[in-house]
């Protein structure tokens, strides 16, 4: 670090061995899960007993490879179709939400930011509960006074979204505030004296300049929620997003096939951020 | 022009105001009001404390609370305690390209789901883990060992699950200090310790409040870790409330907990901002 301040050599190796044991630490859990997914036995504990890949592509029982295991498939599918949503939701509401921040003098501006950044201090169980009191209220008193039954107020998919929705949004709009505030704002005046509309300019010229703290809200939005827990929990229906499925399977016992499914989505979940990483350095280092 | 920005006002003021209105604020209310209804009969009810005097009058559920308050305090404390020198060898030591990678590889692991986490440490402790197999083929035990299960279990799960969220604010803000200013306090006579105390300390406060803040609320409010690394005797109030929700469904209880759990982390939160002079828009925004 600082090369004229002189440390004890023995000093420096401790130190230098203290991190590197941190990230063996890091590493451990997730080395091990992706190790087991190719023993060839039917936990996912020593001993070895060979390598085999039946826990992703296997057929038969009692070895039915992932691909091949259709709840798993379909509780994939139903985490990235909330995660998409989820996503879509977040990126719209925290670019509308970071414009009105940056652009605008409002009354009770303060007020409001404070009580946009709460649900990052709301413990993800509670926010799961109220929103399941608060659309049961509504369910109930729609039931009682008109009859109407509608199920997108009851535990399931469209109340996991909004769940969800309801913090990430907040993660969003930070993460495009940041760059928005960066930008400067004569570009979008020059668009306008050159006859563009205040939309055009905006389409134009602001929107390309945030589009890598969209694409990074997006994929940080879709990376929280596919592995959202707690809040998932309270409203989940009969449609269970994979970390829900995975949990159940979890408390009945494991086998490799749990190993599996977190290694394809380790590999997932790190391609993906890897990709946002690229992205960003790409546009913001150029 | 005029009616032009009061329409685009409007039309970005809405999203905001439905979403904190219809799920944060109005679930909120909700939460609270359901929390003072008691059930005297089939469909009857009357606002009543009966949740809460059940709450302060039951030994359990007040034993839990807290000690699901000082564990998650005590993980805070140590993820701090065992994050600390990593981030200022990131921030300090580490240079270019190397303080990179190291920080990318911080990061890594924390887009993998909880549950993945949770699983490996599950693998690495149970009797039948990695960790039991090693100790009895090097000899230093007999028996299988039984490392799941217990309060150390799930405090190693709960600070390796919080880690990132303390580490990144703590390089963010150490990186920002001046390395001329520490070596000044060497200049100026000052000790390893002194200079730690007296300028790194201070300066990466924000940093320190805001990965605690948020390291203690994940803690708190974690399910997972809890239910699949503790034991018995480690139940934690997240467990509670899911019991009075999905088990027992008697919803006004669990309404009355979730509040009073609401109630702690802001306290704590709070308590927090307070004592080291921050704002939740400063640390936080």
């Amino acid at each position: 670090m600082i090369p004229s301040i002189r440390q004890p050599a023995a000093f420096r190796i401790l130190w230098k061995l203290y991190v590197a044991l941190f990230f063996v630490y890091l590493a451990l859990p997730l080395v091990v899960v992706s190790v087991f997914a190719f023993n060839d036995s039917l936990f996912p504990s020593l001993p070895w007993k060979g390598f085999t890949l039946e826990w992703f592509f296997g057929q038969s029982r009692p070895m039915i490879g992932v691909f091949n295991e259709r709840p798993i498939m379909r509780a994939l599918g139903n985490s990235a179709f909330i995660a998409v949503m989820v996503s879509a939701l977040s990126v719209a509401v925290g670019t509308s939400n970071a414009f009105l921040f940056n652009r605008y003098q409002f009354r009770f501006r303060g007020l409001l930011y404070v009580l946009l950044l709460l649900p990052l201090v709301i413990p993800g169980i509670v926010l799961g509960i109220s929103i399941l009191i608060f659309s049961s209220n509504v369910a109930n008193g729609l039931e009682d006074s008109f009859g109407w039954d509608i199920a997108a107020l009851r535990p399931g998919l469209v109340l996991v979204i909004l769940g969800q929705f309801s913090f990430v949004a907040t993660i969003v709009t930070l993460v495009v505030s940041a760059r928005l505030q960066k930008f400067d704002p004569t570009l979008e005046e020059a668009a306008l004296n050159l006859g563009a509309t205040r939309l055009t300019a905006v389409r134009t010229i602001t929107l390309p300049y945030l589009m890598p703290a969209l694409v990074g809200g997006f994929i940080v939005a879709f990376l929280m929620s596919f592995e959202n827990f707690n809040t998932t929990l309270m409203l989940v229906g009969s449609d269970a997003p994979l970390t829900i499925a995975m949990f159940d399977r979890l408390k009945e016992g494991s086998t490799p096939l749990l190993n599996a499914v977190s290694l394809v989505l380790m590999i997932g979940s790190t391609g993906l951020a890897l990709l946002m990483i690229l992205f960003q350095g790409r546009k913001t280092g150029g | 022009m005029q009616t032009g920005a009061r329409i685009g006002f409007i039309l970005l003021f809405a999203p905001l105001l439905l979403w904190l209105g219809l799920l944060i604020v109005i679930p909120h209310i909700d939460l609270f009001l359901l929390s003072l209804r008691e059930r005297i009969g089939v469909g009857e009810y009357r606002t009543s404390l009966a949740n809460y005097i059940a709450f302060f009058g039951e030994p359990l559920y007040l034993v839990t609370f807290m000690r699901t308050a000082i564990m998650s305090v005590l993980a805070t404390v140590l993820t701090l305690i065992i994050g600390f020198p990593v981030a200022f060898y990131i921030a300090k030591f580490a240079k270019g390209r190397a303080q990179s990678v190291l920080f990318l590889l911080c990061l890594v692991p924390f887009w993998v789901s909880e549950l993945v986490r949770t699983f490996g440490w599950m693998i690495l402790l149970r009797e039948t883990g990695i960790f039991s197999e090693l100790l009895q083929w090097s000899g230093l035990v007999d028996g299988p060992v039984e490392m799941l299960y217990n309060d150390a279990a799930m405090m190693v799960g709960l600070v390796y699950t919080s880690m990132l969220f303390m580490i990144v604010p703590l390089i963010t803000t150490l990186e920002s200090l001046d390395d001329s200013v520490i070596e000044a306090g060497y200049d100026l006579g000052g000790t390893g310790p002194s200079v730690l105390r007296e300028i790194v300390i201070p300066h990466a406060m924000p940093g320190i409040v805001s990965g605690s803040i948020v390291v203690f609320m994940l803690s708190l409010g974690n399910y997972l870790t809890p239910t699949m690394l503790g034991g018995k005797d480690s139940l934690w109030f997240t467990e509670m409330i899911y019991a009075q929700f999905i088990v027992r469904f008697n919803w006004e209880l669990g309404a009355a907990f979730g509040f009073m759990l609401l109630i702690l982390s802001s306290l704590i939160v709070w308590a927090m901002l307070r004592l080291t002079g921050q704002t939740l828009e400063k640390t936080m925004g």
